[in-house]
């Protein structure tokens, strides 16, 4: 009963056609388990918890702006001093952000993999419409909301971390809060701000609702099903990020601060 | 009641199919789905043409044979029935009425709305049992079960293997059908020996036809046996730990 090489070879009667190869196992499981759809699913959750605790301190750090610019700029220096003087300047900072470029890669990657895949297991598609019942519009548009997220991603690191000039004209490296406060002030950027942080809302509350069946916490063992708490934390999640993030750019353009 | 069906026909496994139009008159409301298609048929042989090729055998809805695409949903608007156990009562009088097969890479078209679904045998082949090569059968009553257990194990085992999980989900993924045939065994003491190689095997195996799980959902809406989802986070939850316990098991973890 141990385990064996690789998966037991297909017997004549089965008919239907692989859309895959079978692989000999890998002496190496995460191998394996990065080969298979459930591993890939396992990457994607567990990134995802990281991400999300990126999205959740980040909007809380952000929240500062409203104590006005001493406090804001203060914390965007707390970040690079972070940790010292175990550690030299931003490089606390710097172990955090190559955490989440990992992870970023990795949720990425694994979306592509598992996308390739599904559009595989169904070359041809139903002639006529489908009826779905259960399935909600975010998780239906999670590739979509995923991808203006990470479009929105870049221009936002260009705007106030990069400070490209075509993007911000007016950053200045270090002055965190006036870069801020001139960028949203720009109707535009505002709206681009919204647009991106309400796909970001989307993509989290189905993420979340997800990652908690990915990583097996509804087993029947504890059988709550269709746990309304795991649905009202997603939701609760997703409102609590997206909404506290558009009221940034909201308030500046209203002139509440900036 | 008269009904229009539009009907997808297909000569063979490679050729191109299309739909075609049929009237199905003086259907009755007790009628099953399948006595309306069986109308259909003997006035199209009547007629001398082709009758439309379906499948079905036990038609009370524990077989798993029968399983048809009706207007967007598998085995019909009815929840929790097969199509064999859909009434006519559930459509109304000058109705329209799609009837597609399975769509999955792994569920080829044989003729009209008769798919193969021998995948689903190949995720069964790769342990979907219990060993017992040697011996006469404990009494039953010999080895205890939990009573959750073996209330959960049946719910699991209720798996028709019909395909319409697959055929609901989007992504044409079969980890409904695959969490199930794993729970039945993996929750019970009899299924302890073998379990993590028969997760692992089973999943590998599943993973060569069918496609992965965004947790739409779809399947368990469209299972008439309403197997939940919470299955599916059990068997990623094991298929982890097969990959440590496996290795465990011959001294190597
Ligand atoms: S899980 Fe449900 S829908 Fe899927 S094969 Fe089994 S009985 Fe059919
Ligand atoms: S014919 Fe047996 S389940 Fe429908």
């Amino acid at each position: 009963m141990t385990a064996t090489k690789e998966p037991p070879a297909l017997t004549p009667d089965i008919t239907s056609r692989p859309i895959a190869e079978r692989h000999r196992r890998s002496p190496f499981p995460v191998v394996d388990l990065y080969r298979s759809s459930v591993g890939k699913k396992w990457v994607m959750a567990l990134t995802g918890v990281a991400l999300m605790g990126f999205v959740f301190f980040h909007m809380v750090g952000n929240l500062k702006m409203y104590l006005g610019p001493v406090d804001f700029n203060h914390y965007a220096e707390f970040l690079r001093e972070l940790l010292v003087p175990i550690l030299p300047r931003t490089v606390a900072l710097w172990l955090m952000r190559i955490g989440l470029i990992v992870a970023f890669v990795l949720h990425i990657h694994c979306a592509y993999g598992l996308t390739v895949i599904n559009r595989k297991a169904r070359p041809t598609k139903y002639q006529s419409p489908r009826d779905y019942v259960a399935v909600s519009w975010a998780a239906r548009t999670m590739r979509w909301s995923g991808i203006i997220v990470g479009l929105f991603l870049l221009f936002h690191l260009a705007d106030l971390t990069w400070g490209i000039h075509a993007v911000n004209s007016e950053f200045v490296r270090g002055e965190a809060y006036q870069n801020l406060a001139y960028s949203l002030d720009r109707w535009p950027v505002a709206l681009l701000y919204i647009i991106g942080n309400l796909a970001l809302g989307f993509h989290l509350y189905h993420g979340t609702w997800s990652l908690f069946q990915t990583v097996g916490s509804m087993s029947p063992r504890f059988n709550p099903r269709h746990n309304p708490i795991r649905r009202g934390f997603a939701a609760g999640f997703a409102i609590l990020v997206a909404g506290v993030n558009i009221s940034f750019p909201i308030m500046v353009l209203a002139g509440v601060v900036g | 009641m008269n009904l229009t069906l539009k009907v997808w026909r297909q000569e063979g496994p490679d050729a191109a199919g299309r739909f075609e139009t049929y009237q199905a008159n003086d259907v009755k409301d007790e009628m099953s789905f399948l006595e309306m298609l069986d109308n259909v048929n003997e006035a199209l042989i009547e007629d001398g043409r082709e009758p439309i090729t379906f499948d079905s055998d036990c038609r009370e809805g524990i077989c798993g044979t029968c399983g048809l695409m009706i207007n967007g949903q598998a085995h019909g608007p009815q929840k929790g029935t097969a199509t064999c156990q859909l009434h006519m009562r559930k459509f109304t009088d000058g109705e329209t009425i799609v009837i597609e097969p399975w769509r999955a890479a792994a569920f080829p078209v044989q003729k009209d709305l008769m798919v193969d679904r021998s995948a689903l045998d190949a995720i069964i082949e790769a342990g979907g049992y219990i060993s017992a090569d040697t011996g006469a059968p404990r009494d039953a009553n010999e080895i205890l079960v939990p009573k959750p257990a073996a209330d959960t194990a049946m719910d699991a085992a209720a798996c028709i293997g019909c395909g319409a999980c697959v055929a609901a989900c989007p992504n044409g993924a079969g980890q409904l059908f695959t969490s199930a045939k794993l729970a039945h065994l993996n929750l019970l003491p009899q299924g302890q020996a073998e379990r993590w190689k028969r997760t692992e095997d089973m999943v590998e195996t599943m993973e060569l036809f069918f496609g992965s799980c965004t947790n739409y959902g779809e399947c368990q809406e469209a299972c008439p046996k309403e197997i939940p989802i919470d299955f599916i986070a059990l068997m990623n939850r094991d298929y982890l730990k097969s990959k440590i316990k496996n290795r465990k098991l011959i001294g190597q973890g």
